[in-house]
């Protein structure tokens, strides 16, 4: 089984009519994701290699079935197509955007909060959401995963796929790979997704990939040591960045002290989780746990 | 991007936030003119951004011209922990009654904005006991209300002579902070005047590179002055996320978070990276002709550790800027080159029909980064 993404979900892509989408839509869907929709109020009744066009989210929603939205559309329309996915009934949101100014994704995260709670977030600025064997919403290379037993969290997207080719090359597969983001207001974070794998009966071991800034990696720590029975093996990045530097990501920054590696790892640590001083260390201590 | 004093009290004035009179000098000259424009005393303090300028020496007060002019020239080229002063801001001097501290950023835990007053001024929020700060918790889709305000000013215990003009000047710093997409927007010291007025005597802004499609008028000010790294200046002309650090093994991959992490397992196996440079996702080849371009100008690199996993990023691609790059330029240190993910295979397969003493293909990270390692040690 997968968390959140299986093979009965049904996408909208908005923003498969622009070159990105186009490209990502249709390679999510080859890989067997069920893409039921584009979303382009221009070219409403048209269609890409066979997906069709609806005006809005709204239309895809009621007339294809969409319960599940891709968002690959630039920064500046990202929160706006965002809500309206949540406002048409869409109960899982993928953004993989990157670029939203800070402001717009915290206004965003409080308005999911209180007007659609029961609409999950994921992004933005992520990789997406794999459930090996069954769909792809995102960037995840899929070439790297094999269906099994492990969950796979992450706020980077190249050491998420880092990390399934080292799994798959120890004959470890994946439960779904879910890539929160390296923004600052994930709408997704580590917890929510721990709680989920602890839950899915069939994820039997938890990968987590963090990285310097913000305190998430810590507070997954203190709900791991209370709340997640099923081995953890983790890996951050950023041990040796220099603070006050944004490390490429929005969130990746040591502010004032606050953010290290070394904190996130000791906390880590403190909570029982195996921690991987580089990645090609997560597949062995992966074996271990499930051994 | 990160403001200087100057540019953060401009940013101040614009919201109606009140600061002292002054303006910015590049020589000696203009500091003396602008202290006779706006009339003495006043104080003559270092633009770097960096805590500390006091004690280093690079805030001084002057009475007259005769001082201006001894200051100016010393602060001028001063070296404050490693950011040489190239611009002064001379401002009028304020009485100091009392020095409080504010600021709104954002509580990435809470996923709300956060607002920090203390009767504690003047010096770093991190010295203040926590007991000491007022805060306050702002949903972005409810806002800061003047009760409210008012509330969190009560929190805080200051002088009651201090009240109003904090309330409305915390009102007009979180406008700011909202309207003018600011990450960090911080008084410190918020003062008290003798005649019972309050005041910014100092800014500190951080805004939000996301957002320079809202301000570009303003914004566009603020652009290259910031005296940033050589190297970095020329990695930002070709749009490539890049960090200058101090070692020798130039560091090339994809994906932030495979970039910090290629610079830590550098370190790990006991060499030391000269940069950290995301080339993002999806890469082609000549993205990676610039990124290579970059390293190679770097005059301490030695080795150049090239990491990829493709994923958006193609192999193929990765390959042929290798190539060209290396067609193009006269390449000052070997390449190690550690390739998988989507046309890996490619992309190897590319690398080998244009094998050379400089292209070192390795298996895995952490062999390479041993080989770059080794390599840049002189073995």
């Amino acid at each position: 089984m997968a968390i959140w993404l299986t093979k009965d979900s049904k996408v909208v892509v908005q923003g498969l009519t622009g070159s990105q989408g186009r490209f990502y839509g249709l390679r999510n869907r080859d890989y067997g994701t069920n893409i039921v929709a584009g979303v382009n109020p221009k070219k409403a009744g048209e269609d890409v290699e066979g997906i069709p066009i609806y005006a809005t989210v709204r239309d895809a929603v009621e007339q294809a079935g969409a319960d599940v939205s891709f968002v690959i559309v630039p920064a500046r329309f990202a929160a706006d197509a965002t809500l309206e996915a949540a406002a048409a009934g869409v109960k899982l949101v993928i953004t993989v955007t990157e670029h939203i100014p800070a402001h717009d994704q915290a206004r965003m995260y409080n308005t999911l909060k209180h007007e659609y709670p029961d609409v999950r977030l994921i992004g933005p600025n992520c990789a997406g959401i794999l459930s090996p064997g069954q769909a792809n919403v995102g960037f995840t290379p899929t070439e790297v995963a094999m269906a099994g037993p492990v969950g796979v969290v992450s706020r980077s997207g190249t050491l998420a796929y880092q990390a399934l080719y080292e799994l798959t090359a120890q004959g470890i597969g994946q439960s779904t790979c879910v890539g929160i983001g390296g923004d600052p207001v994930p709408g997704t974070s580590f917890i929510d997704t721990l709680a989920a794998f602890e839950k899915d009966p069939e994820t039997k071991a938890i990968v987590l990939i963090g990285e310097i800034g913000g305190t998430a990696e810590e507070e997954a720590a203190e709900f791991i040591a209370d709340n997640v029975k099923k081995p953890v093996v983790a890996y951050i990045a950023g041990v040796t960045a220099p603070p006050g530097k944004k490390m490429g990501h929005a969130g990746a920054i040591v502010t004032r002290g606050k953010g290290t590696a070394k904190a996130k790892m000791d906390a880590l640590t403190a909570a029982g989780v195996k921690v991987a001083q580089n990645p090609t260390e997560i597949g062995g201590l992966v074996a271990e746990s499930l051994a | 991007m990160d403001l200087f004093e100057y540019q953060g009290k401009q940013y101040f004035a614009r919201y109606g936030i009140p600061v002292s009179p002054g303006d910015a000098a590049d020589t000696v000259e203009d500091a003396v003119a602008i202290a006779e424009r706006i009339g003495y005393p006043v104080v003559v303090k270092a633009q770097v951004q960096v805590g500390g300028r006091g004690k280093a020496g690079g805030i001084k007060l002057a009475d007259d011209a005769e001082s201006v002019r001894l200051h100016a020239d010393n602060i001028l080229g001063m070296d404050i922990k490693g950011h040489v002063v190239r611009r002064l801001w001379i401002e009028r001097a304020s009485d100091i009654e009392e020095e409080y501290y504010a600021s709104f950023t954002l509580d990435r835990s809470k996923k709300l904005h956060l607002g920090m007053l203390s009767a504690e001024g003047g010096v770093e929020i991190e010295a203040v006991p926590d007991d000491k700060i007022a805060k306050v918790w702002v949903d972005p889709t409810v806002g800061l209300t003047e009760a409210r305000t008012r509330d969190w000013v009560a929190a805080a215990n200051l002088n009651p002579r201090a009240v109003e003009g904090v309330v409305s000047i915390l009102q007009k710093l979180y406008t700011c902070y909202i309207e003018g997409d600011a990450t960090l927007a911080e008084i410190n010291p918020l003062i008290l005047r003798p005649d019972g007025s309050v005041h910014a005597l100092d800014a500190k802004v951080s805004l939000d590179d996301a957002a320079f499609y809202r301000h570009e008028e303003v914004w566009g000010d603020f652009q290259g002055l910031e005296p940033i790294d050589e190297r970095e200046r020329e990695a930002t002309e070709k749009d490539l996320q890049y960090v200058g650090l101090g070692g020798t093994v130039g560091i090339i991959a994809n994906g932030a978070g495979l970039a910090m992490s290629t610079v830590d397992i550098v370190t790990q196996v006991g060499g030391a990276a000269a940069n950290f440079l995301d080339i993002g996702g999806g890469a082609n080849a000549d993205r990676m002709a610039d990124a290579l371009t970059v390293i190679n100008n770097d005059p301490s690199v030695k080795a150049i550790f090239i990491n990829i996993f493709g994923g958006i990023t193609r192999g193929d691609e990765i390959a042929n800027g290798i190539v060209q790059a290396m067609q193009r330029v006269e390449l000052k240190a070997p390449l190690v080159v550690r390739l998988d993910g989507t046309n890996a295979a490619e992309g190897h397969a590319i690398l080998d029909a244009n094998q050379s003493d400089l292209l070192i293909k390795q298996p895995d990270m952490l062999s390479a980064a041993r080989k770059a390692v080794e390599i840049a040690a002189g073995g």
